[in-house]
């Protein structure tokens, strides 16, 4: 056996070491140093974070795109896939900074629990991004899933908590259940074969195989909450401890978008085709519309933020997958710039609504009210990623949003970009609801001021200056794009 | 540009910077036509003076800074510029959150001079969006009446207008160069190739898509009922920027844009725009008869005014397109005279019901003096801008010689009695006859920044009115290529 090879797998390592770490120093701490814990854990993964990102550097030359491989294609890595990875660490680390009060707060007992379940979902989310096999996908899709619904249920005093996770696992596990047999069914059709390098061969649209792929493509779309697999994602959303939401919103999100992305183009196409003419390409046509439709139509009537994120990022999903119309590099950039811009401007906002709830326990859209007389540097960020959120310059949320339709519209997908188009503003009427309650709307008993804690501050002052300047500035959208590969 | 940097530096601004940037702001602009004229004299032939470009995205779209005036812009920039300066003194009666409100208004004006600067689309449709959102806030936070409403409307109109306007952006950037070439969004260049490449089937698409888009900015029937609402419900300032200067966005984007790079759409899509515009001359005028508010007759007056603007654009001949500037021109200077003396009226009395007033000459004759001039500048009296305009869109008008256009044309000239009907009906009501509430006796007349304000608008209004020819002969030397390739 060739020991280089584990080489190229660095950040599952370190993402493992780092795992171990913390389930070791959450055994061994006594009580009376349980404190250092999160300081800890937060130094670990900061060091992890870091150490991704070199590791990402040293990857130069050919394998720069064509990628490295191991385990016979088992396994494959590339620039981008650093990039996403990179990504991933950078959203948990600020999703650390947000929970840290809130374990200190409410979650006293399960701080341990909390940290390494969270990068256990996380090791499974690099498993998925890196997968050359249908097995290796379906593991990590499993090790995400199972965890973050403990996660979900981590609040044991809430009721919601217990029906949120109930609900999520009992969805996950029929979604993965369809899955399971779509791809045993694309076993069956593809040469007895789950390579995608193998199934890609012998792929050829059969009405037979087109049933597998639909098949294997619900379970995805359920982790990414398109619609029609969407009917968890506002009830989990809303019971989940806010820290796990906004993981849960962006993280796990943004690393199903992706592999779905890189199977739907490497094993469900064939090269120098149409991409318009692809089977999948017909059905996420539809999907697509529906989905933006749906989650903003919902959104319109939210009173609870979280439900209210719930459906603002459904329909953010639907956006994403714009990015899969082309097929082309230009496709795959525009789709990372989309979510790393996402990434940044959702986590703000759950950085504010975790803090605001953490000090008074309001989640409702009429409590916030009049809060940009309390509490005006709360009001102010929000204000700011609602607009990013809405597609409004300056913000970065603008240009990710513009170069997103661009990709789609460079393959004439002129009708999908002008209804896409049109819902922007449906989304825009909901997030002006959100500054119209901060600003307008007066209130009685208003959230009362309140001196927030360094970690939260930390987190969103990185949240708001990356979505306010990166759309100022070209390098980062230039460089994902010269990674990116198409069809 | 120098005014788009020192625009950025003053944000902090309170009242006394702002006064001092918008004017400093106002003689550069001078400054800029004089350079300007003084060029164009010593032979400078080409498209844009003061041209300079960086490029900005690259990769997937060929995305550049690019900044130059041409005449056109030069006459917009300088209307901007005398309209941010006499708003800032109307807004001396802004009290509450002043910064704030200064900030928003600054990043409206940033978004404003930035446009008419713009060579490159995808900065100038950037810009147009900075443009649109501070309105929201302005408006609901700062405004009268059914602010939230109207602002909301507002919001999601104009950003409706530019989900169309994006699509027929992207459409023009993919499909307007030659195959082979690299895609641009710079203006210069795809006015060159555009009418070549683009398919006739999708030039007509994307003219209409985008002559909308900015129509409704424009406030084209049946897209202007965001206007009366709006304007009517926005504070002082901002009613005369957006009357003024926001609009006229819609006028130039419908040159700049659909028009110029479309000549051969333009020349058969026409007439569906005539039969729109015409109708919005029309109506808009008859509506500010029945009105009994202040501002939404002037609402009104501005929704014919604009529609002037656009229908005389489509006359494709070089008088009536001169003309079509000159209005903006007159028109912006004018309704921003309107709504500042308006706003300082309804300072006082506190109603804008025209029934509720009477005598207000002797109560407040400054002001009623200056209100019967910006009458008269509405109605057209020659000596001030508003006949200079309309002459020469008139006179343009009749040389287009088929019955469609005459019909329309004569459609169009009844305005102007109408306009009389419903000045002088203000006019009448408000400031002579008896005094209806004896408690307006008691009001003071203008303090000296209004009149600041409204004698600054004035001398602008004289000067185009006796001296139109500078301007004229900037605009239409302008105008020059285009209406060659138009006809």
């Amino acid at each position: 056996m060739n020991y280089n090879q584990f080489f190229v797998m660095q950040p599952e390592i370190s993402l493992a070491v780092a795992l171990i770490l913390m389930l070791v120093a959450d055994l061994f701490l006594g009580e009376k140093s349980k404190k250092y814990f999160q300081p800890f854990a937060l130094a670990v993964f900061a060091i992890h974070t870091a150490y991704c990102i070199l590791a990402g550097n040293e990857l130069t030359g050919a394998t720069e795109t064509a990628g490295a491989q191991a385990f016979a294609g088992m396994y494959q890595t590339s620039k981008i896939h650093f990039f996403v990875k990179n990504m991933l660490n950078v959203g948990t680390f600020i999703t650390f900074l947000f929970a840290y009060e809130w374990n200190k707060k409410e979650n006293v007992n399960r701080i341990g629990e909390f940290y390494t379940l969270m990068l256990s979902t996380l090791f499974g989310m690099f498993l998925m991004i890196s997968s050359g096999n249908f097995l290796l996908f379906y593991i990590g899709l499993e090790t995400a899933s199972i965890p973050m619904a403990a996660l979900v249920a981590l609040n044991k005093k809430r009721e919601e908590s217990a029906e949120a996770a109930a609900k999520y696992i009992l969805t996950a596990g029929v979604s993965s259940a369809v899955m399971l047999y779509g791809i045993s069914m694309i076993y069956g059709s593809c040469g007895g074969s789950l390579y995608f390098s193998d199934v890609v061969k012998n792929f050829t649209s059969s009405n037979y195989q087109v049933m597998a792929m639909v098949f294997f493509m619900a379970g995805v779309m359920f982790k990414i909450s398109l619609v029609p697999f969407h009917l968890w994602t506002a009830d989990t959303y809303q019971g989940a401890p806010t820290p796990v939401t906004a993981y849960l919103s962006v993280m796990s999100k943004g690393a199903a978008a992706f592999s779905f992305m890189v199977i739907l183009w490497k094993t469900f196409s064939f090269s120098g085709v149409e991409p318009s003419t692809l089977a999948w390409n017909k059905i996420l046509w539809w999907v697509i519309i529906v989905t933006i439709t749906v989650g903003n139509i919902f959104a319109l009537r939210q009173k609870n933020l979280k439900r209210f994120l719930a459906f603002s990022s459904i329909s953010q999903a639907g956006y994403v997958m714009l990015g899969l119309m082309s097929g082309t590099a230009a496709g795959m950039g525009s789709m990372i710039y989309y979510l790393l811009v996402y990434l940044f401007t959702n986590l703000a906002a759950f950085g504010v609504i975790c803090n605001i709830e953490n000090k008074t326990g309001k989640v409702g859209m009429n409590d916030y009210n009049d809060l940009y007389k309390t509490n005006p540097k709360m009001a102010f960020v929000m204000t700011l990623a609602m607009f990013s959120l809405g597609g409004i310059p300056p913000f970065a949320g603008c240009f990710s949003k513009i170069f997103i339709f661009a990709s789609a519209a460079q393959t004439g997908e002129y009708l999908l970009v002008f209804l896409a188009l049109a819902n922007t503003i449906i989304s825009l009427c909901y997030y002006l609801y959100v500054v119209k309650a901060m600003y307008i709307n007066h209130s009685e008993n208003p959230i009362p001021a309140f001196k927030s804690d360094k970690m939260t501050l930390i987190g969103l002052t990185i949240c708001t200056a990356a979505f306010v300047f990166m759309g100022l500035i070209s390098p980062i959208y230039e460089m994902i794009l010269s990674w990116s590969f198409g069809i | 540009m120098m005014a788009m940097l020192y625009l950025e530096s003053s944000k902090k601004a309170i009242r006394g910077t702002m006064v001092a940037g918008s004017a400093v702001l106002t003689i550069l602009s001078v400054y800029l036509a004089v350079q300007f004229l003084a060029l164009r004299a010593g032979g400078d032939t080409s498209e844009y003076l003061f041209y300079s470009t960086t490029p900005w995205y690259q990769g997937f779209l060929n995305i550049h800074y690019a900044v130059g005036v041409d005449g056109v812009s030069v006459a917009m920039l300088l209307l901007s510029s005398i309209v941010v300066l006499t708003g800032s003194f109307a807004s001396f009666a802004v009290e509450n959150q002043t910064k704030d409100y200064f900030l928003w208004f600054l990043m409206l004006s940033i978004g404003v001079f930035g446009f008419f600067i713009s060579v490159d689309l995808f900065t100038m449709f950037i810009f147009y969006e900075v443009a649109l959102i501070p309105m929201y806030l302005l408006i609901g936070l700062w405004g009268t009446g059914p602010k939230e409403y109207a602002a909301m409307k507002l919001t999601l109109m104009l950003m409706g207008g530019s989900a169309f306007l994006m699509v027929g952006i992207l459409g023009i950037y993919f499909m307007g160069s030659p195959a082979g070439s690299e895609n641009t969004f710079e203006m210069t260049q795809l006015i060159k190739t555009v009418a070549d490449n683009m398919p006739m089937e999708w030039q007509r698409t994307f003219f209409c898509l985008t002559f909308v888009g900015f129509g409704v900015l424009g406030a084209m029937f049946p897209f202007h009922t965001w206007s009366p609402d709006g304007h009517a419900s926005a504070p002082t300032a901002v009613s005369m920027l957006h009357a003024g200067v926001l609009m006229k966005l819609g006028g130039y984007g419908c040159y700049r844009v659909s028009i110029c790079l479309m000549p051969e759409a333009a020349q058969e899509m026409g007439w569906i725009f005539i039969i729109l515009t015409g109708t919005s001359v029309f109506y808009g005028a008859y509506s500010a008869c029945v009105q009994n508010d202040l501002k939404y007759i002037n609402a009104y007056s501005s929704v014919s005014h604009c529609g002037m603007v656009l229908f005389a654009l489509l006359m494709y001949n070089q008088t009536a397109m001169t003309g079509a500037f000159l209005q903006m021109l007159s028109h912006g200077l004018m309704t921003a005279l309107f709504f500042c003396l308006i706003g300082s009226i309804y300072g006082r009395t506190h109603t804008r019901d025209i029934r509720e007033m009477g005598g207000m000459m002797q109560i407040m004759p400054v002001l009623g003096v200056c209100y019967v001039i910006a009458g008269m500048a509405s109605l057209g009296l020659p000596g001030l801008s508003g006949f200079v305009a309309e002459m020469n869109i008139f006179l343009g008008a009749f040389e287009v010689n088929d019955t469609f256009h005459r019909v329309f044309t004569l459609l169009a000239c009844s305005s102007i009695v109408i306009t009389a009907v419903y000045i002088l009906r203000v006019v009448g009501k408000m400031l002579y006859g008896p005094v209806q509430n004896e408690h307006h006796r008691e009001l003071t007349d203008a303090t000296w920044w209004e009149k600041v304000a409204a004698f600054g608008l004035i001398i602008s209004i004289a000067i185009i009115g006796i001296f139109p020819g500078w301007v004229r002969d900037m605009i239409s030397d302008s105008l020059d290529e285009i209406v060659k390739h138009l006809n």
